[in-house]
């Protein structure tokens, strides 16, 4: 399976980790590696499980892109991973696979990436008129507004958020790595002075 | 500007509704009473489990799963344990993949003891949910027992499940489990041949094999289709591949073989469980290792290392190598998988919950098309939706 993965056109890392392939492509290559993927009767990646993105905000390419395809004929998994910057968007992949829809629905809504040629880009998870994209890293846990019913207005009101205590998150990490084995004054054991 | 006339009536079902299994807003375009379109608008429950995991240590991410598809604890838990046990590159001891594959089918059997009469009394029964909820009752006994609570058991660990089962228990589940399949031929002699039932559900939201696979379909709704596809048996996981089973399949992918198949599903578990029991022996049931797994209490009170690595477990936690993996497991409601991504510290990068429900009701527009208004509370019945899960 390995050698027809490299074979294709875009596909430039592939890596054999416990059951499972990650593989790293070209995102302009998109839909020609997703069909191929699909139609090639040695692979055959006819379901796609999951279109999910990670944000590193230090990096140049910003979002690393992963897209899980499973085919159900030759029982294998696979982890498709791609690099985008901030304000750079990809081509949609719901005329291949049509579950794409609302994974790259969720994409947009959470990270803010957009999808070329997506029939319906809407958020779906967060409110409506939510602004900002919530699993950026720089997104705060807290968030920017919280709501409550107001009873002179009778209506739900939208008020920026207030902690009465401020969200604490420790760094138990701790910076001692322990001792080493080497004692202080043991190389005087060892030498012959 | 030419004028259009439109004969059809858009209506909003929910987000408080019986039907809606939860709080779903569902636009319905209906025509007459035939439905054209039906778009759900989903994230009322989004509580951002996912961001908040990122902030909790692996071992305090664990009771988030239990809060994902409530009905279902167990199985999610077990996802994630994999998922992490798999960055980890442990593998737990026998006892502990035995125990945790008889509590994943005791979950199964209660999420489907609450999938079958819920979409029953969708569709006209009351006395099944009665039933169920009382049979139910019974097995969230033995979550308690090992676990402490009833639902929110956060019980499977990375590494191996937090304690033993009780002295006894497995006689106990042993006698119980030859009661069940009784209550399941009770159960379905109310409802198979039910001639409401049938008239309400057979031919109803029919999903073909190749639209279940590029729906992202699993579980039960892949299966009534008619493909064979079942993780427990293709990728086996803990102890399945140590325990033989059917995986029952449907013909049409209707309403009807959807649950049908659930139905079977319960017999299979209950004969997974048996098999657990016979071949279950005493041991560890978790991962000797106090660099993951704490020590125990008592251990605790006398030695000052055990205190150490209790103290450092639940402060900082256990640092997980840098990775990606994804895990996934035949939950109930069909494959739910974790997609784990460790920078090397003791929380996780990301996690990313992949969520059988959320493809299910993703095909709720493309099932209803045609269909009457009243066919939707049935077709959303048998997708079985949660949406803990869905809206995460």
């Amino acid at each position: 399976m390995i050698k027809f993965l490299t074979k294709i056109d875009g596909i430039n890392n592939v890596l054999e980790n416990n059951n499972l392939l990650e593989i790293e492509f070209e995102k302009n290559n998109i839909i020609k590696i997703f069909n191929e993927l699909r139609d090639n009767t040695e692979l055959n990646f006819n379901q796609l499980l999951d279109i999910t993105a990670v944000d590193y905000p230090s990096r140049e390419f910003r979002f690393d892109l992963i897209y899980i395809l499973q085919s159900l004929t030759k029982n294998k998994k696979i982890i498709l991973k791609t690099f985008i910057k901030e304000n750079e968007n990809i081509e949609s992949i719901t005329n291949i696979h049509k579950s794409a829809d609302w994974y790259e629905r969720e994409c947009y809504d959470l990270f803010g990436i957009e999808f070329i040629n997506h029939p319906d880009l809407r958020r779906i998870m967060t409110d409506y008129n939510f602004e900002g994209y919530p699993l950026r890293k720089d997104f705060p846990l807290t968030g920017h507004t919280e709501v409550r019913y107001d009873d002179l207005e009778k209506k739900v009101i939208y008020e920026p958020v207030k902690l009465t205590q401020e969200f604490r998150n420790f760094d138990s990490e701790s910076p001692w790595e322990g001792m080493e084995n080497k004692l202080f004054g043991d190389e005087k054991s060892t030498g012959e002075n | 500007m030419k004028e259009v006339e439109l004969n059809t009536t858009t209506i909003n079902f929910g987000p408080q509704h019986p039907a809606a299994h939860g709080v779903l807003r569902l636009v319905v375009e209906l025509e007459g009473e035939v439905v054209q379109r039906a778009e759900p608008h989903i994230g009322l429950l989004h509580r951002g489990t996912e961001k908040l995991i990122e902030y909790k240590t692996y071992l305090q991410a664990v009771p988030y799963f239990d809060r994902l598809d409530y009905v279902s604890p167990m199985c999610q838990e077990h996802a994630f344990a994999l998922a992490t046990e798999n960055l980890l590159g442990i593998n737990v001891p026998e006892r502990a993949k035995y125990i945790r594959v008889i509590f994943a089918e005791i979950t199964r059997i209660l999420n489907h003891l609450l999938n079958i009469p819920a979409y029953a009394a969708d569709i006209g029964a009351v006395t099944p949910f009665l039933w169920c909820f009382e049979e139910r009752e019974k097995l969230l006994e033995f979550h308690e027992a090992v676990s402490g609570a009833r639902f929110h058991a956060a019980y499977f660990r990375p590494g191996g499940v937090h304690q033993d089962m009780p002295e006894g228990m497995e006689e106990k589940l042993f006698e119980h489990f030859k009661t069940l399949p009784k209550f399941i031929d009770d159960l379905e002699s109310l409802l198979t041949n039910n001639r409401i039932l049938r008239q309400r559900s057979v031919d109803i939201g029919i999903i073909s094999k190749s639209e279940a696979i590029e729906w992202g379909c699993s579980g039960p709704v892949l299966r009534s289709a008619g493909v064979a596809w079942d993780l427990r048996r293709s990728q086996p996981y803990d102890a399945y591949d140590q325990v033989d089973f059917e995986v029952p399949v449907g013909k049409k992918g209707d309403c009807f073989d959807r649950y049908l198949v659930r139905i079977e599903e319960m017999r299979q578990s209950i004969s997974i469980i048996n098999q657990c029991l016979n071949k279950i022996k005493p041991g560890p049931i978790s991962i000797e290792d106090n660099k993951i797994t704490p020590p125990k209490r008592n251990q605790m009170k006398k030695s000052m290392e055990a205190l150490i690595h209790h103290f450092k477990l639940f402060t900082e936690g256990y640092r997980v190598p840098a990775g990606q993996v994804y895990s996934a497991v035949e939950a109930p409601k069909g494959e739910f998988g974790v997609y784990l991504v460790s920078d090397g510290s003791s929380k996780p990068y990301r996690c990313k919950i992949r969520a059988p429900g959320f493809a299910h009701l993703q095909t709720l527009d493309h099932l209803s098309k045609g269909h009457l208004m009243a066919d939707i509370a049935a077709i959303l019945g048998s997708l079985d939706i949660v949406f803990g899960e869905i809206d995460r």
